[in-house]
């Protein structure tokens, strides 16, 4: 049966031109593909054809379902899909919790997958009690409760929000072996709602000596992040909801800085205040953990920008293909410094390429789902995703990237950071069994 | 109702058009507060010293808390535990080396603002500000940085000189 279904959708496709080498075709395909191209390209999920056996009802279509609860809870069928936790309990440490982009789809991130690192534990606060204050190199001081900011002016917008540390495990010397979620798990998108933080900022009216502000958390670390006033007056947010409720605890409950493109870190979490001052403080986050060291020893520091990066989530390691036919290449893309402009694909390990569909609506500074029909000969093939930006950015090659900030001596943890702000393509290998693997090419 | 509603239209004009003078008719929902009310949580430290508060200590002050209150998880004379050693550091030789107080850390008052504000784990913002300089000086003496001798306090602090001070680059000037 699986033969005849690729054989049907086969005749449907092949009036679509190949646009690169080893089975990619023409992103088209997916405007005027129809039912019959939806049908094949579902090819991950399907156990066996439609038609294999006869339908009948399920006990569950022949007796009432269960009552509405007041939150609603995703299908005990999917319960499996979830973050992995490098501290599950709690030690005196960093924990990090690593988004299932491989199980998951579209471009925004559900609020219980959004990933999260907290660098001593996630505070319980009391939203009551909670206020933000902000002072320094202001003509007056002022502090804020949860329910006054609720009453300012909100604004809306998509955001990705990215850990410096976001696919680490790339700088080994060789491709460690590890799902999209191990890889490049420390990275969401959401839409975050809340005040602008220039209003704020303007009531407070900002000396003119201000060049910086320290922001900190109400959690025990009081963490500590310095941001250029440039970044705050342009599109700075205190956040209040995410996807349309509170933020999450792990996401800074009850307000969190947002600060679109730039680096996860300087998002502070928890956020209770800010201080204007002319110089930045040179916290032990940004002078120490987030800058990052070079070949030759020096190293960069206020790196800031999430820069344009790409990566393929279907098919991805884990995600075994279920026999030659037709695919859906699908992943995510997205830069700290605006819109995607384009995707290319290649099956080839870049030798040839061809244009992916990106998903409408493409947002600035937020993922860009894109989509590539792709038929699937069963033959090896070496799979990657490069992004270009709106600003002229183009995502980096392995090759170019390691030329500029280098690899490790020896292969590190998968868990680790031997170093921070990669973003060169990614590279999985198709084998003949359909079993997808990390490889450099 | 009305009022507020009015009010909030105002502010959604003001920020249309841009002009500064009308943001002072924003919602203007902030507590002015005084500055004396903001110092419990005011701990911010700038590397020119700004911030540091009263007080001093030195490397033999610092020994006995360090013992008492840190040696736990950073390990006896700070040669690391189950938290990263303070002491010592090999070169920065490869993209991944360990990044210390010795071979990474660009600001002496970095040391202080982070156990101040962090430290201890178990008890954060518990220290006194002596015992702050007295830990800061014995973590800087271990490291020698500074003299055995050497007392810390907002005047001197400041003015030592890390070893990897010069050693970085800003990524991305323009965005300062």
């Amino acid at each position: 049966m699986e033969t005849k279904r690729s054989n049907r959708s086969g005749t449907h496709l092949d009036a679509f031109p190949a646009v690169a080498a080893n089975g990619l075709l023409d992103r088209r395909a997916f405007l005027r593909g129809g039912a019959a191209l939806a049908a094949g390209m579902s090819g991950y999920a399907l156990t066996g054809a439609v038609g294999a056996e006869a339908l009948r009802d399920e006990p569950s279509s022949l007796a009432g379902g269960a009552a509405s609860p007041g939150y609603e809870r995703r299908s005990r069928f999917e319960e499996k899909i979830a973050r992995t936790l490098s501290n599950p309990k709690g030690e005196p440490r960093t924990s990090h919790a690593r988004t299932p982009h491989h199980l998951i789809n579209g471009t925004i991130t559900p609020n219980g997958l959004h990933f999260t690192i907290v660098h001593s534990g996630t505070p319980d606060i009391d939203p009551e009690k909670h206020r933000l204050v902000i002072h320094g190199l202001v003509k007056r001081p002022l502090a804020f409760t949860l329910e006054s900011l609720s009453r300012y002016p909100k604004v809306s917008r998509f955001s990705f929000v990215e850990c410096g540390g976001n696919s680490a495990p790339m700088f080994s010397r060789e491709p460690i072996q590890a799902s999209v979620q191990a890889l490049h798990g420390l990275v969401s998108c959401s839409e975050w709602t809340g005040v602008r933080l220039s209003s704020l900022l303007d009531e407070a009216g900002v000396d003119p000596k201000a060049k910086w502000l320290v922001a900190e958390g109400a959690d025990s670390l009081a963490l500590s992040r310095s941001v250029p006033l440039k970044k705050a007056l342009d599109d700075a947010m205190v956040a209040l909801y995410q996807n349309g409720e509170r933020l999450m605890p792990g996401n800074g409950y009850p307000m969190r800085l947002l600060l679109p493109g730039y680096e996860g870190n300087m998002n502070v979490k928890f956020l209770r205040r800010l201080k204007l001052v002319d110089q930045p403080a040179m916290s032990y986050y940004e002078t120490r953990t987030y800058s990052q060291i070079l070949p030759g020893g020096k190293a960069f520091r206020f790196y800031f920008l999430q820069e344009v990066k790409s990566f393929i989530t279907q098919p991805s390691p884990g995600l075994a293909m279920r026999g030659p036919g037709f695919y859906e290449i699908s992943g995510i893309a997205y830069s700290g410094n605006g819109r995607i402009s384009k995707v290319m694909v290649s099956a080839d390990g870049g030798k040839s390429w061809g244009e992916a569909a990106l998903q409408e609506p493409v947002l600035s500074k937020a993922f860009t789902r894109f989509r590539m029909p792709w038929r699937w000969d069963g033959g090896p093939a070496v799979l990657q995703s490069r992004a270009w930006d709106e600003s002229g950015n183009v995502q980096p090659t392995r090759t170019q990237f390691v030329a500029e900030r280098g690899e490790t001596r020896n292969v590190p943890n998968v868990l680790g950071f031997p170093n921070q702000h990669y973003n060169s393509t990614t590279s999985w290998a198709v084998d003949g069994k359909g079993e997808v693997k990390h490889v450099y090419a | 109702m009305s009022t507020r509603r009015v009010s909030i239209s105002a502010a959604a004009l003001a920020l249309a058009f841009g002009t500064g003078a009308a943001f002072a008719e924003g919602p203007n929902l902030g507590r002015p507060i005084d500055p004396a009310d903001i110092a419990p949580w005011d701990i911010s430290i700038l590397p020119d010293g700004t911030g540091l508060p009263p007080g001093s200590g030195t490397s033999a002050q610092g020994a006995p808390v360090f013992a008492q209150k840190c040696a736990m998880c950073h390990g006896d004379s700070g040669k690391g535990g189950t938290a990263a050693p303070v002491v010592g550091g090999a070169p920065l030789d490869r993209i991944e080396a360990a990044k210390t107080i010795a071979n990474f850390w660009g600001y002496p008052t970095t040391v202080f603002d982070f156990i101040r504000r962090a430290m201890p784990w178990q008890q954060p913002r518990t220290l006194s500000s002596d015992e702050v300089y007295a830990l800061t000086a014995y973590i800087l003496a271990l490291n020698k940085i500074i003299g055995e001798k050497d007392v810390m306090d907002a005047k001197t602090l400041p003015q030592v000189k890390m070893p990897n001070r010069d050693g970085f680059i800003i990524r991305f000037p323009d965005r300062i």
